[in-house]
């Protein structure tokens, strides 16, 4: 299956980040994840991916971040800051929130002092400040993924990789996260992939929606989104964000049966 | 009324309370244990009083006689010497079966084919019946010391090295491969995610490995005598000399040495992991 170019890819930046050209994995116990998937990801785009559970959409991720790597095609990542976040916020239960989000640096080899400075700049980034000395076991759900996105930010990331991480929270809270994700991607200027089955969250944060079915995994769609960034809380009430959600839905179900 | 700002006497009743509740929490914690122990007393008194005979009584004591005993200047000194030098030789065996356990534990779990091969000698060692080889340990190491700390150390080895392995396996999946993301080495790993990850599990096993040192070391200096006598040499001589009373204290001694240990060793372990680690939950 080809896709074609996204038009929506902003004019300004169109440098690749990542690309996939016919990616397929089959697990040793002979289950195929995914099947011929083309994916391209470019600077200052966000793309999101959506699919019902166990269509592989993880596993994507997984392929991207070099953590599994694919049993055919092309993966090509064309840069090292790369940002993971989990679907859980998988903090060190023994280390406070400052120290938590300094682990990725410390290893990396950056020094104290350094690491220190570039973690405070990232708790502040993600609205912690005041938090630092606290254990995780005292943060809420929201406040251990802002601490687990603070750490992933002090890479200083150009691909930012997203595997459901508000998926576990509450929609308040999961809406808030949105929008502040939101304003970090219109700040730092990174590339972002993230894998949600929320419809709405999808559409909302993105430039570009995927559609995923499953068995194997493959593309079945794609949507550009072109609300302007930073994006205003009330399109989630507009005609046009639920014209676009309901044809992912549709396109969601079509791939699905 | 009106004019009195309501919180702050609001805030001192819930203080209040919370107290109350403390301090009835703390009753009930310590009045059921205390009650079986008088009742504990009680029986025994019948026992001595009732079912034996004057004749039989030294199979059985009365308490204040046991007391008395543990309290005459001769005897408490007898006890409390030997006290230490088994204390000494808990705790010598317990540090030895804790290095030795966590680095055991460490060795199986950075490869499979070590654990393959090592693990099934731990679980036979916590499984040949170590008085077996009492005897063979008095051969090789002499009737002394170094004896009684081995048969310590054999005794209190299987929980530490059991507990840490547990410990290091039980790593969160999705905070290993955070450490793999960043191309961590297995030292990185070992050090930053697994140790820590299974400090609450090794002081769990050290606390158990704690009370099995107490009994590793009486029943270390029950059978190496030589040299200079612990608490289990001074059962065995009080035993032959049918001074049940002083038997009686020794035994409660003894007793009290192993709840100490192990009480010391969950409150270590509650003041470096309790923290962030919620013992009570498990």
């Amino acid at each position: 299956m080809t896709i074609a170019p996204s038009p929506v890819a902003p004019a300004t930046t169109t440098d690749q980040l990542l690309r996939f050209e016919n990616v397929a994995m089959t697990f040793p116990n002979g289950t195929t994840a995914l099947s011929g998937v083309s994916l391209t990801v470019n600077r200052g785009e966000f793309v999101t991916v959506v699919g019902p559970s166990g269509c592989g959409k993880s596993t994507l991720l997984r392929i991207a971040s070099g953590l599994t790597p694919a049993t055919e095609g092309v993966t090509q990542v064309d840069t090292s800051r790369i940002g993971y976040v989990f679907q859980d916020a998988t903090l060190l239960p023994w280390r406070d929130v400052q120290s938590n989000v300094e682990l990725l640096a410390e290893l990396n080899g950056i020094p104290k002092k350094q690491r220190t400075a570039t973690a405070k700049e990232a708790i502040d980034l993600v609205g912690l400040s005041g938090f630092e000395k606290h254990l995780p076991k005292t943060l809420s759900g929201g406040m251990k993924m802002r601490t687990s996105l603070a750490r992933s930010l002090t890479l200083n990331p150009e691909l930012f990789l997203f595997d459901e991480p508000f998926g576990a929270l509450d929609e308040i809270t999961r809406e808030r996260l949105n929008d502040e994700l939101i304003r970090l991607f219109t700040e730092q200027q990174f590339a972002g992939l993230f894998i949600t089955h929320s419809v709405s969250e999808a559409v909302y944060l993105s430039t570009r929606v995927i559609v995923m079915s499953g068995r194997p995994g493959h593309i079945v769609d794609e949507f550009p989104v072109e609300f302007p960034f930073p994006r205003d809380p009330d399109i989630r009430f507009t005609a046009e964000y639920a014209e676009l959600c309901g044809k992912v839905s549709h396109a969601l179900r079509e791939g699905h049966s | 009324m009106t004019t009195t700002p309501p919180a702050p006497p609001k805030v001192r009743t819930l203080a209040r309370s919370a107290t109350v509740r403390k301090a009835k929490n703390r009753t009930s914690t310590w009045l059921p244990p205390l009650l079986v122990f008088l009742g504990l007393i009680g029986v025994w008194y019948a026992i001595t009083f009732l079912v034996l005979d004057e004749k039989r009584r030294f199979l059985m004591p009365p308490p204040h006689e046991v007391v008395a005993a543990f309290f005459d200047p001769a005897t408490f000194v007898e006890i409390m010497q030997a006290l230490g030098r088994t204390t000494l030789v808990a705790l010598v065996g317990l540090a030895f079966a804790i290095v030795i356990g966590v680095l055991w534990a460490v060795a199986m779990s950075q490869a499979k084919w070590v654990e393959r091969s090592l693990y099934p000698y731990a679980v036979v060692l916590q499984c040949i019946p170590i008085l077996a080889l009492v005897p063979l340990i008095g051969f090789w190491f002499g009737f002394e010391y170094p004896a009684r700390v081995i048969v310590c150390i054999m005794i209190a080895l299987f929980p530490m090295v059991s507990n840490t392995l547990f410990g290091l396996q039980s790593v969160d999946p999705g905070q290993r491969e955070l450490f793999q993301l960043q191309r961590a080495g297995r030292w990185t790993i070992l050090t930053k995610l697994e140790f820590p990850a299974a400090l609450p599990a090794i002081f769990a096993g050290m606390r158990i490995s704690a009370g099995l040192a107490v009994v590793g070391a009486i029943v270390g200096d029950f059978f190496f005598r030589r040299g200079e006598p612990g608490l289990g040499s001074l059962l065995s001589t009080y035993t032959a000399r049918l001074r049940s009373a002083e038997l009686f204290a020794t035994i409660f001694v003894a007793a009290l040495l192993g709840v100490a240990i192990f009480a010391l060793f969950g409150w270590i372990g509650k003041r470096v992991v309790g923290k962030w680690y919620d013992f009570s939950a498990n």
